[in-house]
């Protein structure tokens, strides 16, 4: 096979790298603490000691967005998780019995999540259960369950029909066994590909709970609460508003960038159109 | 062509005539930015200091009012005699002096309105102002009678609340919606989630207002408070909400920035109850562990007064006892050491919205884990503070600004949110309730103030600065406010 890597996945995996290396780093050093306020050195713009200036309690910017990108991958991460662990199995339980009142049960359900636009659900979430990062995680988790629900069982569906699976059920094995040892790996790509998408999309909703003040609490940085906090100073300092709202950008655009790249590399379909 | 030039050239002439001619006339309308809206328009039963920030002295007036300083003088009432005894005090009423709806303001409305806020059934959000009334007589048409059970100093300031404003047996069904007074202005409209507008009151009794139109317009947002006021849509903003724009339009000649003094004192309320902060010496450690001027310019960006104790400073009986609690963060461990907890301990810190508590806040937090106490903040919106802080009482520590005047008084209420309760405290309120003479008032007051500031009731941080940004061609607003009030009856555009 031709190892041909598209550059949107270079300069995707680029992008991610940088925030995830900041974010592995702050776990062992940053510029300066996070928590440390020196009131009398806020809003420094950018230069040698603070490199992205300071914030209105004079805390290091450069630092915060480190330890944020920590918060913001921490929180996507899992919630991509959840998403996963729960979306998966329905959607391959719901393909392995297509047309049951199970598959139908399941795909209903998920429409019922769907129908909810996906921040409102966190906002309600977060609402009734308190602000907070572990409840920001739940609310971006479940509003990712019925995207890889679906996604699974799409892919899962167009297998089910394939000689190999049919052999398979003739060899006697099980829906379950068939689902992991044959569909999974076969729809793995897929998933990977939506994973990035979803991991980007969870940056972004992360960002958008913090900032309406629904997601990690002060003290922990959050890219969100920056831009929040920084709102009434943006006339004054216009630089604690710019970094992490490129810190956001950034990101989301390396996963978009990377997950396009994914798709390009592992979609059989596409493969075969490039051979 | 050249005609036509000079045709244009006229025009342009007249025009410019035109526009001097407009700009000659003073201006007579204002627009006044506020953050909150009011929730109805009866001062006399409901707290929300936004209601008293549209109707206070524009709408109603009371027997007495406060100045801009803070100082009590005569309002509806024209002058009034108080007993030897200091049980009766007699009013005597302004003559002339007629409702918004036409009717005539007479001792009977009087009667009417002191004994609807202090019955049984009343909704006023002060019924404490009343308490020492027993009961109210109608002399003549002119001359009303309070006879008190008990002496009460504070009479005259009480009468000038806006929870004491003289209302109409005949409009108190609507008041609400369509609130009747007797003040230079009169309701003219309400657009619900937009603005209250008031118009002159032509058959006033007093001295006329000079404008002829003001509008309240309600931007809660910071961010859109700074663009409406930068824009001039609003011509003042009271209350401005984000005091780090201040220095941008100090710097701006079409602006001025009124800073002053409010009731407001800011403090890191504690619940007296909730262990570890029952013992004294944890409250004390909370107040070492605490820089003031670190909140005050973190937070408010350098506007507010330090207070060492729950008591305004320009009110002549306060006494500075912010040396109680100085920044002693060694100080703070040792007796947090002494108290048992050397490693510190974990407790709430739950936030309102506005800046001074959710800045404040997150430096609180910062400043207590310098000495070891992790505190776990969440921000709740108003009616969730209220819900849970306020009268459910479930918090460690939280951080709001009282902004009632005089309102030392609440420390003597065991069931209060602090939940202070101390036997000593409570008769010495007692005591200065029923006090005249001024010099063992301020005593008694002085000795209040260090009763709980010895406590460490609460952390002290500061009193909350009037900020006003308003057009620089306005006059006569209030710079301070010793009441919640947007005092609209002297102010004027300066040509």
């Amino acid at each position: 096979m031709n190892a041909r890597i598209p550059r949107s996945l270079w300069l995707g995996a680029a992008l991610t790298a940088l925030f995830a290396g900041a974010a592995l780093i702050s776990f062992f050093w940053t510029p300066f603490d996070v928590t440390q306020m020196a009131i009398s050195d806020k809003l420094k713009p950018p230069g040698a000691a603070h490199w992205f200036g300071t914030d209105h309690f004079g805390r290091d910017i450069f630092s915060m967005i480190m330890v944020g990108a920590r918060t913001s991958i921490a929180v996507a991460l899992v919630a991509v998780g959840i998403g996963m662990a729960l979306g998966v199995p329905l959607g391959l339980a719901a393909a392995a019995r297509s047309g049951s009142l199970l598959d139908e049960a399941i795909m209903r359900a998920n429409d019922l999540v769907f129908a909810f636009p996906a921040l409102l659900i966190a906002i309600m979430i977060t609402a009734v259960f308190g602000a907070g990062a572990l409840n920001a995680i739940i609310a971006i988790g479940i509003f990712n369950v019925p995207v890889f629900a679906r996604i699974t069982r799409g892919g899962a569906l167009s297998l089910w029909k394939r000689d190999y699976i049919l052999s398979a059920r003739v060899a006697g094995k099980g829906a379950a066994r068939i689902s992991i040892e044959h569909i999974l790996p076969n729809i793995a790509n897929l998933l990977i590909v939506q994973g990035t998408i979803q991991f980007s999309l969870g940056i972004l909703a992360e960002a958008g709970l913090s900032y309406v003040g629904l997601g990690a609490q002060p003290p922990t940085p959050s890219w969100g609460r920056m831009l929040a906090d920084a709102q009434t100073l943006i006339s004054l300092a216009p630089h604690i508003a710019i970094f992490p709202g490129l810190a956001i950008v950034f990101t989301v655009l390396g996963l978009n960038l990377m997950g396009d790249g994914l798709r390009d590399l592992l979609d059989p379909r596409l493969r075969r159109v490039r051979a | 062509m050249r005609y036509r030039s000079l045709k244009l050239g006229l025009a342009g002439v007249a025009a410019l005539a035109l526009s001097a001619g407009a700009a000659l006339a003073a201006r007579t309308t204002i627009t006044v930015g506020m953050q909150l809206e009011p929730p109805h328009l009866d001062p006399t039963s409901a707290a929300a200091g936004a209601i008293d920030q549209v109707t206070y002295a524009n709408i109603f007036e009371g027997l007495t009012r406060f100045t801009s300083t803070g100082a009590i003088v005569p309002g509806l009432a024209e002058s009034w005699e108080i007993s030897d005894d200091g049980l009766t005090y007699t009013f005597r009423l302004h003559d002339g002096v007629k409702f918004h709806d036409g009717t005539t303001m007479d001792a009977e409305d009087v009667k009417f309105s002191l004994d609807r806020a202090r019955g049984e059934d009343s909704q006023n959000a002060q019924k404490a102002l009343f308490a020492a009334i027993s009961e109210v007589n109608v002399i003549d048409p002119l001359t009303v009678e309070i006879r008190l059970s008990e002496p009460d100093g504070n009479l005259l300031f009480n009468l000038a609340w806006g929870d004491a404003v003289i209302v109409a047996p005949e409009s108190i069904e609507n008041i609400k919606t369509n609130p009747v007074g007797t003040g230079p202005f009169r309701f003219a409209g309400w657009v619900q989630g937009d603005s209250i507008t008031i118009e002159k009151n032509p058959d006033y009794w007093g001295t006329p207002a000079k404008l002829e139109r003001a509008t309240f317009k309600f931007i809660s947002d910071p961010t859109a408070a700074f663009a409406a006021v930068m824009a001039e849509d609003v011509d003042a903003f009271t209350g401005f909400p984000a005091p780090e724009n201040l220095a941008q339009f100090e710097a701006d000649p079409r602006f001025q920035v009124l800073v002053g003094s409010t009731e407001g004192e800011t403090i890191l309320s504690t619940n007296n109850r909730m262990p570890p902060l029952d013992d004294v010496r944890v409250r004390e450690a909370i107040a070492h562990a605490i820089n003031r001027q670190e909140i005050i310019d973190g937070a408010m960006f350098g506007f507010g007064t330090p207070i060492g104790t729950h008591f305004a400073p320009h009110n002549p009986a306060y006494v500075d006892l912010t040396g109680l609690s100085q920044y002693d963060p060694e100080l703070s461990r040792k007796l947090l050491a002494e108290a048992g907890y050397p490693d510190g301990f974990t407790t709430t810190l739950k936030l309102p919205p506005p800046s001074y508590a959710r800045r404040g806040g997150e430096i609180i937090a910062a400043q207590l884990a310098e000495v070891g106490i992790k505190v776990e903040i969440s921000n709740l919106e108003w009616a969730q503070w209220l819900e849970e802080v306020f009268r459910g009482k479930d918090y460690g520590l939280t951080i709001v600004s009282h902004t009632e005047p005089f309102d030392i008084g609440i420390y003597a209420r065991p069931d209060y949110y602090f939940q202070y309760d101390n036997p000593a405290f409570q008769a010495l309120m007692e005591e200065l309730n029923a006090t005249t003479d001024p010099t063992r008032r301020a005593a008694m007051l002085g000795a209040a103030q260090a009763m709980i500031a010895e406590d460490y009731v609460n952390g002290y941080l500061f009193q909350l600065a009037a900020l006003t940004v308003a057009n620089a061609k306005i006059r006569g607003l209030w710079a301070n406010a010793p009441t919640q009030a947007t005092d609209l009856t002297a102010v004027w555009w300066e040509d």
